[in-house]
C-alpha cells in the first residue's frame, strides 16, 4: 500500500503546481488538469480503502523531516480504518465538487487561480488526514488554513470579500495559537509527537497534563470548526464562491476539528474533563447556531450557521464518547451540506448572484433537477428518514442520552427541531410560492448545466443511501464495526429496548415537527417580501442580529487592540523604536563608509594587513 | 581498479579530461570552443560519479601522501558541483564576452584538480603543490579580460597577494618539518603528541593560518577579494568564492583537526577572534557596496566567518555543519552569480544596484530566482541557508560557545540589509533608463534549476545530507 498512498496527496500537488506556473497559458482549460487530478486521487483513495476494508494498515516515513538535537520528527503517514474514511470524503466529495466547479466558475477571470487553490486545498487536507504525527498535522491544519483565507477571498477585489477573509484568519489564529501550545506542551511532556507513540504513553500524564493539552488542542478545533466562541469567522466565509462554500466551510476542512478530537480521544479521555467541555460545547453551539439559523435572510448564511450547529452535533458526539457516530455524522454532513450548497450555489447562479431568500420563491418548475436535489438533502438535514443525516443524528442523539447528561441531550433534541425549521423555511420561501425576485431576473432563471446537476444527483443518492451503513443491528451498525480498529466498540452500553425506540420515534417526531411548522408558516400563507428578516419583536431582533456576538467582539477585542496598535504604530514605533533603530542603522553605515577607505586598492596596503594580520596571529599564538 | 590509484581516481577523471582538451583544442573545428567546454563538463560530472562509487571506503596511497575518505569525497562532490555549475555557466557566458578558448575549460579544470587534491592531500608538501596549482590556474582565469584595465588589476593583485601568502604557508611548512622532522600529517600529529609543542611548531602552524586565511579570505587577508572578483570573468568570480574557499577549508580542517590537536584551544581562541573579526568586516563593508559582483564579494567574506564558527565549534556538530554549510554556500553562490551573469544592461553586465530596478517586472522568474538564492544568503528559511546557519551555530551554542553564536546571529541580521536590498530594488523600485535584458542560455538555466533544486532540497529536507557530513568527518575526529 506504500506506494499508492502517497500518490494520493502528490496528485493534487502536481495539479496545483502546473496550474500555478503555467495557469496564465492553461486559463481556460485549467479544470483538464485540476479535476482529473483530483480523480486520480479518489480512484487511489478507493483502492486504498478497500485494502483497509480487508484489514490492512499502514504507516510509514516520507523523509525524515527534522532534526535537531533530540528532536527528530518525519513526515509521516498512518491509513487506518479513520483516515481511510476521511479521505475517501475528502477526495470524492471534492471530486464533485471540482466538476461541479467546471460549470459555476465559467467565464471568471481567475479560472486557473481558483483551480490552483482547490486542487492546493486538497492536497493538504489529505495530507492532514494522512499526517501520523502531530507536527504534520499542525503543519497542514495551517496549509488548509491558508487555502480557506485564499479562496474567500477570492474576489478580493471585493471590499467584504477581503475583509472576511481576514476575519477568518485572525479568529483561526486565536484557535491555532491553542492548538500550536497544545502540540509543543504534547512534545514537552511525553517526548514524542508521533500518534502510536502518545497514545501508548499517555498513561505517563496526569489527568491535569492531559487536560490543559487536550483543551489547547480543543481551542484550535474550536476555530477550524467554528464553534463557541469562535464561530465569528464561518458566516462571513461565505463571501467565497459557493463551491469553496461547499467543499471547504461544510464538507471537509471546519470537520477537521471534529476529526483532530477523534484521532486524539485517548488524550481527552485521559482527561476526561476535557471531553465532558467538548460535549457542551458542542451541544451549546448546536442549539445557539440553528437559533440563528432560523433567521438569516441569505441562503448562504442560514446554511453556514446550519453547518456551525451540526458541527456541534459532532462534537457532542464525541464528547460523550460516541466517537464512531460522530464520524459517520461528519461524513453524510459531508453529503448532505455539500448538496444543500451546491444547490443553493445552483439557485445564486441561476439568479445571476442574488442570495437573498427576499428575492426568491417560485424557482421549482423552471428549476426541477435542483429543486428535488436540494428537497434530498433538506430532508438528510432535518434528520428525516429515511436518507442519512436520520441515522447519523439519531445516532449521536441516543449516544448523548445514554451516555450523557439528560440536558446534553435535551439541547440537541430541541436543536433537531429547530434544524427541520430553518432548512424547509428555506425550501419554501425559495422554491415555492409566487416569485419575488425582478421581472427581468425572472425571465432569465434557468436550470443550471449538467456538469453542475450531475454532481447535485450524484451527491442527493449519496445522502439517499448513505444511511444504511448506520442501520443499528444486533452486532452495531456497520459504520462503527468498520472503524473499530481505531474506536473500540463501547461495551455494556444497552441499545435494545423500549428506549431506544422511544428516541428514535421522539426524533422523527421533532423533524416532522419542524417541517410542519415551516409549512404553517411560510407556506400556509403567502409570503411578503418585506414581512422576512424585519425584527418583530425583542427575541427576533436578538436571533436576526446573531446575538451581537459581533459587536460584542469588535467592541471588546477589536476596537481597544486598534487603539493600542494605533499607540504602538504612531508613538512607540515612530518615536522610539524607530529612533533607535536608524541611529544604529546611521552608526553601521558611518562605520561601513569609514572602513570601506581601508580598502584603498594599493596592492601594498593589501600586503601590509596580510603582513600585520600575520605578526598579530603569531604573536598571539606565542602568547599563549 | 588498481588499489594503487583508486584514492585518486576521481582525480584522475579530471586531470585525463584536462589532458584530453588540449589534445583537442588543436583540432578543428575552431571557429568555437564550445565542445570543449561540453567535454570538460562531461569530465567533471564523471568524476562526481566515481566519487558516488567510492563513497564509503578508505585508502591511502603514494605512500600516504593521499587519502581517500568520506571527508575527501564529501568535498569531491562539494568541488565537482561547483566546477559542473561554473561550466554550465562558462558555457555562454564566455562566448558572450569572447573569452571563449580551449585554456579557458583547460585552466578550470586544472583549478578543480588542485582544489580536489586539497582533500585528499595528507603531506604539507602535497597541499601546498595541490594549493599551488589551484592558484596558479585561477590567477589566470581573473585575468581572463586581458583588454580591460579591471582584469589585468584583478590577476596581478590576486598574483602578487597569493604568491606573498604562499610565502607565510612555505615559511610555516619549514617551520613545523624543523620542530617535528616531517611534513606528513600523522607524523607531524604524532611528534606534536609526543612533547609540550615548542614555539617553532606553533609560529609554523600560525604562518600556515597566514597562508590558508588568504585562500579562504578571512580577514585581514580578505581585502584581494573584491578586486578581484569585480575584475574576473563573473563565472571565474563564482569559481573562486565557491571551490577554492571549500578546497581552502578541506585543508584547513584536516590539519586543524588531525594534526594540531594538541594545541587545540590555541587555534581555537585564535579562530574565535577571526570568525568575529572577518563576519563583521565582511557584512558592515557589503553594505556600503552598490557594485553587486563586490557585494557578493564582502559577503562571501562574512560567510567565511560562519563557517569558522563551524570550525571553533568542533566535534562531529561543528565539523559536519561546516562541510553541510559549504555545500549550500556553493549552491547558493554560484546561482546569485549565475543570475548575475545572465543580466546585461546597455551591453555591459548588469552589475550596479540601479540594473536590478524593477526586475521582477520584466523578468519574474529570474527576480523570483535571484531573490531566493539571497534569501537563502540571507539565511531564511525554508531555504538551505537557514540549515546550514542553524545547525552552525547550533553547534557553537552546544560547545558552548554562546556569545559567538550571538554574534554571528546579529551579523546575519546585519547580513540582511544588503542582500534585502537588492530584493527591494527588484521588486519595489521601477526600472530607470535603459532596459536590463536577460540573455537566453540554456546551459546557463540549467545550472540555474540545478542550484535552486539544491536551495531548496537542503532546505527543506536537510537531515540525509547532514548526516552524510557528520558521517565525514568522523574519520578526522577519532
Amino acid at each position: 500500500m506504500s506506494n499508492i498512498v502517497w500518490l494520493i496527496p502528490l496528485f493534487p500537488l502536481l495539479g496545483t503546481l502546473l496550474n500555478a506556473l503555467f495557469g496564465r497559458w492553461i486559463d481556460r482549460k485549467a479544470h483538464w488538469v485540476a479535476v482529473p487530478a483530483l480523480g486520480c486521487s479518489f480512484l487511489l483513495s478507493c483502492a486504498v480503502f478497500l485494502k483497509v476494508w480487508q484489514g490492512e494498515t499502514f504507516t510509514g516515513d516520507l523523509f525524515p523531516w527534522i532534526q535537531a538535537g533530540s528532536f527528530r520528527t518525519s513526515v509521516t503517514a498512518l491509513v487506518d480504518p479513520l483516515s481511510a474514511v476521511m479521505l475517501l470524503v475528502v477526495t470524492g466529495v471534492g471530486f464533485l465538487i471540482h466538476v461541479y466547479s467546471v460549470g459555476y466558475m465559467h467565464g471568471d477571470p481567475g479560472y486557473a487561480r481558483f483551480f490552483t487553490y482547490l486542487n492546493f486545498f486538497v492536497f493538504s487536507m489529505v495530507m492532514l488526514v494522512l499526517a501520523g504525527n502531530f507536527l504534520v498535522l499542525y503543519v497542514f491544519w495551517e496549509a488548509v488554513g491558508l487555502c480557506s483565507y485564499l479562496l474567500i477571498g477570492f474576489w478580493y477585489t471585493r471590499r467584504s470579500a477581503a475583509d472576511a477573509g481576514k476575519k477568518a484568519f485572525i479568529v483561526n489564529r486565536v484557535g491555532d495559537f491553542g492548538f500550536g501550545l497544545g502540540v509543543m506542551y504534547l512534545w514537552v511532556a511525553l517526548g514524542t509527537l508521533d500518534y502510536g507513540e502518545v497514545f501508548a504513553r499517555i498513561g505517563a500524564l496526569s489527568p491535569t497534563t492531559a487536560t490543559v493539552i487536550a483543551l489547547l488542542l480543543f481551542m484550535g478545533a474550536c476555530g477550524k470548526s467554528a464553534q463557541l466562541p469562535l464561530h465569528t469567522w464561518l458566516p462571513d466565509a461565505m463571501e467565497g464562491p459557493t463551491p469553496v462554500s461547499a467543499l471547504i466551510h461544510a464538507a471537509t476542512m471546519v470537520t477537521a476539528g471534529v476529526y483532530m478530537v477523534a484521532r486524539s480521544h485517548a488524550l481527552f479521555e485521559r482527561s476526561g474533563v476535557a471531553l465532558d467541555v467538548v460535549a457542551w460545547v458542542g451541544g451549546i453551539t448546536a442549539l445557539f447556531a440553528a437559533t440563528i439559523a432560523l433567521a438569516q435572510t441569505d441562503i448562504k448564511r442560514v446554511l453556514a450557521y446550519s453547518t456551525i450547529s451540526q458541527l456541534g452535533y459532532m462534537f457532542a458526539g464525541v464528547g460523550v464518547g460516541a466517537y464512531a457516530a460522530a464520524i459517520f455524522h461528519l461524513v453524510t454532513h459531508a453529503f448532505f451540506k455539500a448538496l444543500l450548497f451546491l444547490g443553493a450555489g445552483s439557485v445564486i447562479h441561476a439568479q445571476a448572484g442574488e442570495q437573498d431568500l427576499r428575492k426568491m420563491g417560485g424557482l421549482a418548475p423552471r428549476m426541477m433537477a435542483t429543486t428535488v436535489t436540494f428537497l434530498v438533502g433538506a430532508a438528510g438535514l432535518a434528520g428525516l428518514p429515511p436518507f442519512a443525516g436520520f441515522f447519523s443524528k439519531d445516532e449521536i442523539l441516543a449516544s448523548s442520552y445514554h451516555r450523557g447528561p439528560l440536558a446534553l441531550w435535551a439541547l440537541l433534541l430541541i436543536g433537531a427541531f429547530l434544524t427541520a425549521v430553518y432548512v424547509f423555511r428555506v425550501v419554501f420561501l425559495a422554491f415555492f410560492g409566487a416569485p419575488r425576485m425582478p421581472k427581468e431576473v425572472a425571465q432569465h432563471v434557468h436550470e443550471s448545466p449538467l456538469v453542475m446537476t450531475v454532481p447535485l444527483g450524484v451527491l442527493a443518492l449519496l445522502t439517499a443511501v448513505a444511511g444504511a451503513v448506520g442501520i443499528p443491528s444486533a452486532h452495531g451498525m456497520a459504520f462503527a464495526r468498520f472503524v473499530s480498529p481505531v474506536f473500540p466498540l463501547p461495551e455494556g452500553v444497552d441499545h435494545g429496548g423500549l428506549s431506544a425506540y422511544a428516541l428514535l420515534v421522539l426524533s422523527v417526531v421533532a423533524a416532522t415537527a419542524g417541517v410542519l411548522l415551516a409549512w404553517l408558516v411560510y407556506r400556509g400563507r403567502p409570503v411578503r417580501a418585506e414581512a422576512i428578516g424585519r425584527p418583530r419583536n425583542r427575541l427576533h431582533a436578538l436571533v436576526l442580529n446573531k446575538y451581537y456576538v459581533d459587536e460584542l467582539y469588535d467592541a471588546v477585542f477589536v476596537r481597544p487592540t486598534l487603539r493600542a496598535a494605533g499607540f504602538c504604530a504612531r508613538t512607540l514605533d515612530l518615536g522610539v523604536v524607530d529612533g533607535a533603530v536608524n541611529g544604529v542603522g546611521r552608526l553601521v553605515v558611518g562605520w561601513a563608509r569609514s572602513m570601506r577607505a581601508l580598502q584603498t586598492g594599493y596592492v601594498m596596503n593589501y600586503a601590509m594587513a596580510t603582513l600585520a594580520g600575520a605578526v598579530a596571529i603569531v604573536g598571539f599564538l606565542l602568547w599563549r | 581498479m588498481d588499489a594503487a590509484v583508486r584514492p585518486v581516481a576521481p582525480l584522475l577523471v579530471v586531470a585525463g579530461t584536462a589532458f584530453l582538451l588540449l589534445v583537442l583544442d588543436l583540432l578543428p573545428p575552431r571557429g568555437t570552443k564550445r565542445h570543449l567546454g561540453v567535454v570538460a563538463l562531461a569530465g567533471v560530472v564523471a568524476a562526481l560519479l566515481v566519487t558516488v562509487v567510492l563513497w564509503g571506503r578508505e585508502a591511502r596511497a603514494f605512500s600516504g601522501m593521499v587519502v581517500l575518505d568520506g571527508f575527501a569525497l564529501f568535498f569531491d562532490v562539494v568541488i565537482c558541483y561547483a566546477a559542473a555549475l561554473v561550466l554550465l555557466l562558462s558555457m555562454d557566458y564566455c562566448g558572450r564576452h569572447g573569452i571563449e578558448s580551449g585554456e579557458y575549460y583547460v585552466l578550470v579544470l586544472f583549478s578543480t584538480l588542485g582544489m580536489m587534491l586539497m582533500a585528499h592531500a595528507a603531506d604539507l608538501i602535497l597541499i601546498f603543490l595541490a594549493l599551488e596549482l589551484m592558484s596558479l590556474s585561477l590567477y589566470v582565469l581573473a585575468g581572463f579580460f586581458r583588454w580591460r584595465l579591471t582584469g589585468g588589476e584583478s590577476a596581478m593583485k590576486y598574483f602578487l597577494l597569493g604568491a606573498f601568502a604562499s610565502g607565510f604557508f612555505v615559511y610555516g611548512v619549514a617551520l613545523i618539518y624543523g620542530a617535528t622532522g616531517s611534513t606528513a600529517l600523522e607524523r607531524i600529529a604524532a611528534a606534536a603528541g609526543a612533547r609540550p609543542p615548542g614555539p617553532l611548531l606553533v609560529v609554523g602552524l600560525g604562518l600556515l593560518l597566514v597562508g590558508f586565511g588568504f585562500k579562504i579570505s578571512s580577514v585581514p587577508f580578505h581585502m584581494w577579494a573584491p578586486d578581484v572578483y569585480e575584475g574576473a570573468p563573473t563565472s571565474v568570480a563564482a569559481l573562486i568564492a565557491t571551490g577554492s574557499k571549500a578546497a581552502g577549508f578541506a585543508a584547513l580542517l584536516r590539519v586543524l583537526l588531525s594534526t594540531f590537536k594538541v594545541v587545540q584551544p590555541d587555534w581555537t581562541a585564535l579562530l574565535w577572534g577571526v570568525a568575529v573579526l572577518t563576519m563583521t568586516v565582511g557584512n558592515v563593508v557589503a553594505i556600503a557596496q552598490s557594485n553587486v559582483k563586490r557585494m557578493l564579494a564582502y559577503s562571501s567574506v562574512a560567510h567565511v566567518g560562519y563557517v569558522l564558527v563551524g570550525v571553533v565549534a568542533g566535534g562531529a556538530l561543528g565539523a559536519g555543519g561546516v562541510l553541510f554549510y559549504l555545500l549550500v554556500y556553493t549552491f547558493t553562490t554560484v546561482g546569485a552569480f549565475g543570475v548575475i551573469l545572465l543580466l546585461e544592461r546597455g551591453r555591459q553586465e548588469a552589475v550596479n544596484l540601479d540594473d536590478y530596478g524593477g526586475l521582477a517586472e520584466s523578468h519574474p522568474v529570474l527576480a523570483l530566482v535571484l531573490a531566493l538564492f539571497l534569501l537563502s544568503l540571507t539565511g531564511m528559511p525554508p531555504t538551505a541557508g537557514f540549515a546550514g546557519k542553524f545547525y552552525l551555530f547550533g553547534a557553537a551554542v552546544r560547545s558552548g560557545y554562546i556569545w559567538l553564536a550571538v554574534i554571528a546571529v546579529l551579523n546575519s541580521a546585519v547580513a540582511a540589509y544588503y542582500y534585502l536590498r537588492v530584493i527591494v530594488y527588484m521588486y519595489m523600485r521601477d526600472r530607470e533608463g535603459v532596459p536590463t535584458g536577460a540573455v537566453p542560455s540554456f546551459a546557463g538555466r540549467l545550472a540555474l534549476g540545478i542550484a535552486l533544486w539544491g536551495v531548496l532540497q537542503l532546505g527543506v529536507m536537510p537531515a540525509p545530507v547532514l548526516n552524510l557530513a557528520q558521517a565525514a568527518v568522523a574519520p578526522l575526529l577519532r
